[in-house]
Formats: structure tokens, sequence, C-alpha cells
């Protein structure tokens, strides 16, 4: 069965890096619904977080095409629930409208939106939340003459993960450490490639 | 984002007592040298000239191959690191020079064999700006390599070449494509080198995990029905004794892919034969009568597997191999043993219990029996006048005695080739077994002659293939490359007709091929050539043939329509293999 998967894969601070990984996805004519791209909490390490609708299956060896990348660190690929993530919204919409049939505050406070931008002609506002609470507030926008919106992809925080300082660590030692977390059974995808 | 190397950079500057103020283009060279490379196959051009002005001067040290195609060097260079197991190095020019690389390179990635290419490229300031001869080499080669980088400041250029040296031949080998821009090579630097040992983001070998290891012989020694299939990760790990350790401990049944070939005595009495499409009729039957299935150094390729949900359904699989990526890919794995075969097999031959499965090996022997009866006899000694490829192969062992690397092209001949090709030694097969390239076979010949001059190379060719890169023949004029072209002329493009025969009611769709005159062809090439019709003649030309000093073409005129059996039709359990 397909279900929502979020993938975050660690990886070298490399020119081309995105368009390798985007092929293993394009290769198999799976689609990328969603793709981040930063710097992560280590120097020099970039963070992926893609998600994809997949089934456990192909997830599982996708991520395993995905590591053996040469310059990819570590690759995780998490269910909805294994992790905490959010997506951010830009709306800008016309002063005139909103300022005249909305009332402002109660849409800052119902939807958790704040302007971040107020000019003569438009007003733009900024919600961050889950899919549906953004698309929510885009249908709110769209009587009142919604002019732009834009969404940023998901990132998301892995709920068990222990952060990336340690193992990269390990990733610059030779030969990891004998009780550090090895290749394991292909059931748990917690690592493989150590 | 930056394109520095981090943690090789670092190493660098550490080493700077040893620097030496040099040329982008000799500090390549230099690091050839220092990484053995002795051989270089190439084809120079534009943006690549600096490099190749240098060489000029390195002719000694480093022996260049000019090739008459760019894709052709590739191939060269995988015939080269597939019989010497070092790296082949490819040099060429930015542009065609560098597209023309493609095939090549996703050959060696699909068959695992260690290229480093070395492209150039236009001048940095001039990259995206469609210059004359430039292609973004790095994105369209981006699935067919391990491996890639574009250098546009010489002083990248020890890092990163030692990377590419060490990710080309560690773990999974593979092709490495550095591509470098006329400015680097010419651009003067503080040149040190050290060779690259550990990249933090690449573990060429996974861990070993005792357990699976353990549980893995315990099923082995549970197992009443065990079977070994094997592939080219053997050869790979240079694990050959080991691996016949390990089978002979166990009286395990062996059977092989076709790049597995040669890494087990083809008369060894545990050899069982070869899998797949076009194998032998018992390791297919027996792959789903076995109650283990040991893979070690395979891939399960869906020309080995045939139908996925109808293979080895019955049996515990046991999956040994380097790539992760591997287990549970193709077939599911009960067992997987990560590791290198040459660390792995050894500790699974300590904990498996001697044993013969005499009755079991038996059961191979009986199907094979029928095999024989049905099909080889008469592919082997045909009843007919017309010469059938196995003949030729047969007299072919007999004169070299399972001594010769043979290296085939992709078809008809390349499955009656590996069926029947008897070899003594490991590295000794040399085919495009993945991505199936016709026209590989004449360049990774003159290659696989270069890696192991002091053998006979034979290249075992179509009609067809040879034509794809029959322009080659230039390069064994040019460099006396002693290898022999044995075509096998069928006056078709034998495999796909054979398949439009059987499946698709004999509509001979531009299948019916016209060759050159060869014998002619060759002698325009200053290359000694003959071709036989009768066989009467044909084991006095193969000896002629094998006995020449120097290059040698021979063609055989063989039965335009016969076909390769056994056969596993597509979308067919292995067990449905048809005889005939």
């Amino acid at each position: 069965m397909k279900q929502e998967y979020t993938i975050t894969v660690y990886t070298e601070d490399r020119v081309g890096m995105v368009g390798r990984l985007a092929n293993i996805f394009s290769r198999r004519k799976i689609n990328i619904e969603y793709l981040n791209t930063a710097p992560s909490e280590v120097q020099g390490i970039h963070r992926f977080t893609i998600v994809i609708q997949e089934t456990h299956e192909a997830v599982q060896k996708l991520v395993r095409q995905i590591e053996k990348q040469v310059d990819v660190l570590k690759a995780y690929f998490h269910t909805e629930e294994e992790v905490i993530w959010q997506e951010m919204g830009l709306f800008k919409v016309p002063s005139e409208s909103i300022t005249e049939k909305v009332k402002v505050e109660r849409l800052l406070h119902e939807y958790g939106a704040r302007a971040i931008a107020i000019r003569k002609d438009y007003i733009v506002f900024e919600a961050t939340g889950h899919r549906e609470e953004i698309d929510r507030l885009v249908k709110f926008f769209e009587p009142f003459g919604l002019i732009e919106f834009v969404r940023g992809a998901r990132v998301a925080i892995i709920k068990k993960s222990t952060g990336f300082h340690e193992k990269v660590k390990e990733f610059e030692r030779k030969q990891p450490a004998e009780n550090f977390e090895i290749n394991s059974i292909p059931e748990d995808q917690s690592v493989f490639s150590l | 984002m930056s394109v520095t190397i981090q943690e090789t950079d670092t190493k660098t500057a550490q080493n700077t007592t040893a620097t030496r103020r040099v040329s982008g283009s000799e500090a390549i060279l230099e690091i050839f040298l220092k990484e053995g490379v002795e051989t270089l196959f190439g084809y120079p051009g534009g943006a690549i000239m600096p490099l190749y002005d240098v060489l000029y001067h390195y002719n000694d040290p480093l022996k260049h191959i000019l090739v008459r195609h760019e894709q052709c060097s590739v191939h060269a260079a995988q015939g080269y690191a597939r019989v010497s197991g070092k790296t082949g190095v490819v040099l060429s020019t930015s542009g065609p020079g560098a597209t023309n690389l493609v095939t090549g390179l996703a050959d060696a990635m699909i068959d695992s064999t260690p290229v480093v290419c070395i492209t150039g490229q236009v001048f940095a300031p001039l990259l995206g700006t469609d210059a004359f001869q430039e292609t973004d080499i790095i994105n369209i080669t981006s699935p067919v390599t391990k491996w890639s980088y574009q250098i546009t400041d010489a002083e990248e250029i020890p890092a990163v070449l030692s990377k590419a040296f060490y990710i080309a031949a560690s773990g999974r080998p593979g092709p490495v494509l550095i591509d470098i821009t006329k400015n680097a090579q010419v651009q003067e630097f503080d040149f040190a080198y050290e060779k690259c040992e550990h990249i933090r983001s690449y573990r060429p070998k996974p861990v070993v995990r005792k357990e699976y290891v353990e549980q893995a012989a315990a099923l082995i020694n549970s197992a009443q029905k065990p079977m070994v299939i094997f592939g080219q990760g053997v050869i790979l790990g240079n694990a050959e004794e080991e691996f016949r350790s390990f089978i002979e401990k166990g009286g395990l049944p062996a059977a092989w892919t076709v790049l597995g070939l040669s890494a087990l005595d083809t008369d060894h009495p545990l050899n069982v034969g070869m899998l797949g499409m076009h194998g032998n009729y018992a390791p297919n039957v027996m792959t789903n009568e076995c109650d283990v299935l040991i893979a070690v150094g395979m891939r399960f390729d869906d020309r080995v597997t045939g139908r996925l949900d109808k293979y080895a359904k019955q049996a515990k699989v046991v999956h040994l191999d380097i790539d992760p990526a591997e287990i549970d890919k193709n077939v599911k794995a009960d067992v997987p043993v990560w590791g290198d075969c040459k660390e792995t097999l050894p500790m699974l031959t300590k904990l498996i219990e001697e044993k013969k499965h005499t009755e079991w090996v038996a059961q191979f022997k009986e199907l094979a029996k029928k095999e024989d009866e049905v099909c080889i006899k008469k592919e082997l000694y045909p009843e007919t006048d017309v010469l059938s490829m196995g003949e030729v192969v047969r007299i072919l062992n007999e004169i070299t005695g399972g001594d010769a690397v043979i290296v085939s092209d992709v078809g008809q001949h390349q499955m009656v080739a590996c069926r029947y090709a008897k070899f003594k030694k490991s590295k000794s097969n040399v085919t495009s077994g993945g991505l199936g390239t016709m026209g590989f076979g004449l360049p990774a010949a003159i290659g696989a002659k270069l890696g192991a001059p002091e053998r006979e190379v034979i290249a075992v060719v179509g009609d067809g293939g040879i034509q794809m890169t029959i322009q080659e023949l230039g390069t064994i004029m040019q460099n006396n490359i002693g290898v022999k072209i044995l075509i096998l002329n069928n006056h078709y493009l034998g495999m796909v007709r054979q398949w439009q025969e059987l499946f698709m009611q004999r509509r001979y769709s531009f299948t019916d091929i016209e060759s050159p005159d060869f014998v002619k062809l060759a002698s325009a090439y200053d290359i000694a050539s003959a071709r036989v019709e009768q066989r009467d003649q044909l084991k006095a030309a193969l000896e002629a043939m094998v006995k020449h000093e120097g290059s040698y073409l021979l063609e055989v005129k063989v039965g335009r329509e016969n076909n390769v059996f056994p056969m596993v039709p597509q979308g067919c359990s292995v067990s449905e293999i048809r005889l005939s």
C-alpha cells in the first residue's frame, strides 16, 4: 500500500547533489512531492527532506540506492507518525478587500497567521502548519482576491533521532567503533551502511 | 554550494613539505604514476590538448593506446580491468568525445568495472555558454557513474583524483568520471599527493555481522538440498580460493552467472553450470528444488531469475554481497551476509559442517545428462554439414586447453561461448553482461590483451557486433596488439532472429545483416586472416589462428538459423526452461 514517506538525507555539501538524488527517483518514475535542501545542524553537511507517496518496500529500496551514493552520509525514511513536520505558506492579498471585509485580528488568531509585510496595495501573511491548515487558509483567502500564494517545502524532525553530530564523528573514523550501531537486519532501517 | 573537498583538503595541506610547482596536466600524469597506472586508452581533442601535450613527455612510463572511437576507449579499459584486476584509465576530450563515453560508462557501471575517465572541458568561464564542444557531461553521465566531479581549479586535482581512484576500485567497483576544464590543465600550482584511504561519506565495505554469518552457517548445516549461485563478486573480491574451500567443505553444488564465469574451474566436480535464460538445465531446474539457496556476489538479474514470483520460493535464501542495496532488491534474503566475500566466505567455511550431499549433487548430473542428450551433443558434434557455433568453441577448448582469455560480444555467440568455453583460471571471461553492449567484444579484447600480454586473448564476436566497433582494427594495427578475432558469422543478428522465430512467427524484421568481406578488410588493416566454411578445415584454421604470432582474424561461417538452447523464455519461471 502506498503511503506518505518522509526521506531524510545527510549529504556532503557538493555541486550536483540535487541532480544525483533526483535521478534516483526519476529513473523509477517516482514523483517527488516536496524537496527541501539546506545546511544541517552540522557544518558542511546538507540535509535533504524529500516527501513521496510509495510502498514501504519501494521506499526501503530507494533509500538504499540513495545511501549508495558516494557523497551521501546517511539516509532515513519515516512515516508521517514518526516525524514532526511543518509546511509554510506565504499569501499575498489585496489590502483593500482584506481590511474591509475581514476581521484581520480573527484571522491572525484563528489560523495562527502573521502579517509580515503591509503595503498600501497588498498584505503578505505567513502561516506554518500541516498541509490541511495551509490549504484551509488558501481557501479562506481566495474569495478576497488572493494574488499570490507560495508553499514552502516540508521540513521534518525525526522523533527518534539523536541528531547527527555524533554520527559524523563515526563516519570520520576509518573503522567504526565496535559498539556503534552498524548494518542491521533489513527490517530495521535505522542504519545499514556503517 | 561550495566546491571544496573538505576532508582531503586538510590532508593535502598537511603534506605541503613535498610540494613541487607543476601544471594541472603534469599533476594528473604524476598521479597516474603514483596510482600504478601503466596503460591509458584515449583520443585527443581540443579541450584535453594541454594534457596530451604533457603526455608527449610521459610516453615512456605511460603507454597510451589511441583508439578509433571514444566508446571503445572505455570498453578497452574495461577489458584491461577485468583481466588484470587493476583500474582502467581513459582520456577523452569534451563534447562529442565525452558523450561517446556514455555507453562504455553504462556498461562499466552495471558490470561493476573499475574505470577512471578523464574528460577535458572548455575553459571554466565558458561553462554554460554553449561554447564549442561544451557539453554537460557530469549531468549526462550521473546515472552511469559511481562518482563524478568537475575540476575548475588545478588545486583540486590531487584530492579529487585520489578520491577517483579510491572510489573506482574499492567496495563494489565502478566507473568514475572527472571532468577537467582546460584552464585547470594549464594552471600551475604547488603539487603534493597523498593516496586517499577514507572518505567519511563512503563505506566501501559494510561491517560484517557475525550473527548473520552464524545464521547462514546454521541454515547451510541444516540443508538437505543446498545450492550455491555465484557471480562476479567472487572475482572482484579475489576470493576464488575462499570460494572453492567453501563449496568443497560443504559439498555444495555451485552454478554461475555469466559474469561469475571462470571464478571456478569449468571441470570442478561441484561446478554445475550456468544460470539463467540460456544457462544449463540442471541449475535452472534445481533453483526451484533446493531448500537453501546461497547467493555469493551476484545480484539476481532478471536474465538469471526469470519470473521472480516463481523463483526459488521454496528455498531459504542466504545472500552474500558487498553492496547493501543489492540485499532484497530483487529476491528477499532470509539471511543477509553483508560484506566482502573475501572476508565472509572464510568465516562461513569455518562454521559449516563437512558434507558431501552425494545424492543431491548426483541429481544435477542426471539432469545434465538429459541436457547433454537433447541439446549439447548436437551443438558440439552436429550431424549436419552446417557448422555450429558450439563446435567452434569446443575445438577452441581443445587447442587452448582452457588457458585463454575469452572475450565475447553480445548475442548468440556470447551465450554459446559462455556455455561451452572451458576455463582453468579466473579473470578469463570478459563479456558485457548487464548492459548487453553489442560492439563490446573487439575493444574489450584489445584492453584484455594489454592487461594480460602473456595470455592468449581471443575475441569471439558475431557478424553484427563486430560491425559496431570494427574501426578498432585500426587500433590493433597501429599498436600491434596480438588479439585473435574469431567471427562466428551466421549472416543474421542471430539472437534477435531467434526470438523472432520463436515468439514472432518468423517475422525476421531487419535481422538479415550483410557483412563486408572480413578477410579482405583484415588485410587492408595488415591483419592476417582466413575464412572457413567446411568442417574438415575448421580445426586447422583455429590452430593456425592460435599459433599465429600477432593479431589474426578468422571468420567462420556457421549455420544461419541455429538457435541457442536451453532457453527460459521471457516471463517464464526458471523451472520452465525449454530444451528445444
